[in-house]
């Protein structure tokens, strides 16, 4: 008897999408019904096409010449659904794709995810990452360093090394509060602070967003040039990560010049960071650049997407709905970026002893290098100690 | 520290430059939408 019930629970659940989908329209005259429109208010996915193809049709209309004839078989409705459509023949005199799209229904699903799941999760992520930093602080405390400062440093990183990496961090920065200012300042900053001060703080939020951005490019590729032989993994981050890198527990893993956390932040610095670049140039050169419909086909043909369960991606879209998924990707991965560089702040400021030297005057002392990077160290020991003996060997008078 | 400050003062420089070019060229969502026959763009 359960048994049965539940089968018949069972085939009701499955049927009830199943008969909004298949409603029957003949009472409308073709035409939506009530069941159409309360499928699409309760978010189930509504097939269109009865009305989408439903545009009306000149050659059904009488001749105007004859007698009753008429301008056309097309009547306002129809006009109408063929602009909504996208399907209209409509002709601007600005002549670029993207203004001959009057209506953009897409418009309304990129407005829900940006102000629902891309802000609540993407908040609660920069959040939860402090909250987890400050908890990591309070257990752990600063990381100091074990043996005695022995007085002599060592030039960790070169000027140009420092200018490149404040460059792009400094760029970052002010990247990272213009963009979350313009995601948020509506709903955060507008109701305390005034409508006139939000107002004000976006635009020069999108002005400094717009134009710095040219500066974290340039950070970014330089960087990259400079670090990227330091930050191919080898045998030594094995090691590194089977001791936690020393960050939980007293071991001290020997490093090179990075070690496998850096060389992880490294790489999530130019992955994601080339990633929110690309999509935020698409986006400073509006319709210029389309990036997804692409993307889409691609990874379509792959069919990975039918695999993980999110169907067929669109490979056709208008040019609004390019920027739109242009600017949900900038978001996510930025979030992503944020979160992982708050880490990185984190363990280079307040987290470590000796590590901010590294990046501020450049230098630093012996034991920290010896704690924190030993095979680097002694690399550095090494080419000095040479340098010095070539110096010593070219200065003696010839004989 | 120098390197620092040189690193912040080159983010300024380049912004100042990159707005006068991005002007320039004209690539503004609202020049993408309008064009020289839009009698309502009172900007230009």
């Amino acid at each position: 008897m359960l048994r049965m019930a539940l089968a018949l629970v069972l085939s009701l659940i499955v049927a009830i999408p199943a008969l909004a989908q298949e409603s029957d329209r003949t009472s409308t005259g073709g035409a939506q019904t009530l069941e159409d429109i309360m499928a699409r208010q309760s978010g189930q996915n509504v097939d269109s096409t009865f009305r989408s193809g439903n545009t009306g049709d000149d050659a059904r209309a009488k001749d105007m010449r004859e007698q009753l004839g008429t301008l056309g078989g097309v009547s306002d409705p129809e006009l109408w659904r063929a602009v909504r459509y996208g399907s209209a023949d409509t002709r601007v005199s600005n002549q670029s794709e993207a203004a001959d799209v009057l209506m953009q229904d897409g418009g309304m699903w990129w407005l829900t995810f940006r102000d629902g799941p891309v802000r609540i999760y993407g908040g609660w992520l920069l959040l939860g990452t402090i909250g987890a930093l400050l908890l990591f602080f309070l257990l752990r405390g600063k990381i100091g360093i074990d043996e005695p400062m022995t007085g002599r440093t060592v030039t960790r990183f070169k000027a140009i090394e420092r200018f490149g990496h404040w460059l792009l961090a400094g760029s970052f920065v002010l990247l990272g509060f213009t963009g979350l200012f313009v995601l948020f300042g509506r709903s955060f900053i507008a109701p305390y602070l005034g409508k006139s001060f939000n107002s004000n703080l976006l635009i020069w939020s999108k002005f400094v967003h717009n134009n710095v951005a040219w500066a974290f490019i340039l950070g970014l590729v330089m960087v990259f040039v400079m670090w990227v032989v330091h930050n191919i993994p080898n045998k030594t981050d094995i090691t590194w990560l089977r001791q936690f890198g020393g960050i939980i527990g007293k071991a001290h893993p020997p490093a090179k010049k990075f070690n496998a956390g850096q060389k992880m932040i490294f790489w999530s610095v130019i992955l994601f960071g080339t990633s929110i670049a690309v999509s935020g140039v698409s986006l400073l050169f509006p319709f210029e650049l389309p990036l997804f419909a692409k993307t889409f086909a691609m990874l379509n043909w792959t069919g990975l997407p039918e695999l993980l369960g999110f169907g067929v991606l669109p490979e056709t879209m208008s040019p609004q709905e390019e920027m739109q998924f242009a600017q949900l990707w900038h978001a996510i991965m930025a979030f992503v970026l944020t979160a992982i560089v708050l880490a990185h702040i984190y363990i280079g400021s307040v987290g470590m002893e000796g590590a901010y030297d590294a990046m501020g005057s450049g230098e630093v002392d012996e034991a920290w290098a010896h704690q924190h990077h030993s095979i680097w160290l002694d690399e550095v020991l090494e080419d000095e100690k040479s340098a010095a003996k070539a110096k010593s060997g070219s200065a003696t008078p010839a004989e | 520290m120098q390197a620092m400050l040189a690193g912040f003062a080159a983010i300024v420089i380049i912004a100042i430059g990159a707005n006068l070019v991005l002007d320039q060229i004209g690539f503004s969502s609202q020049d993408r939408y309008s064009g020289a026959d839009v009698r309502l763009d009172t900007m230009k």
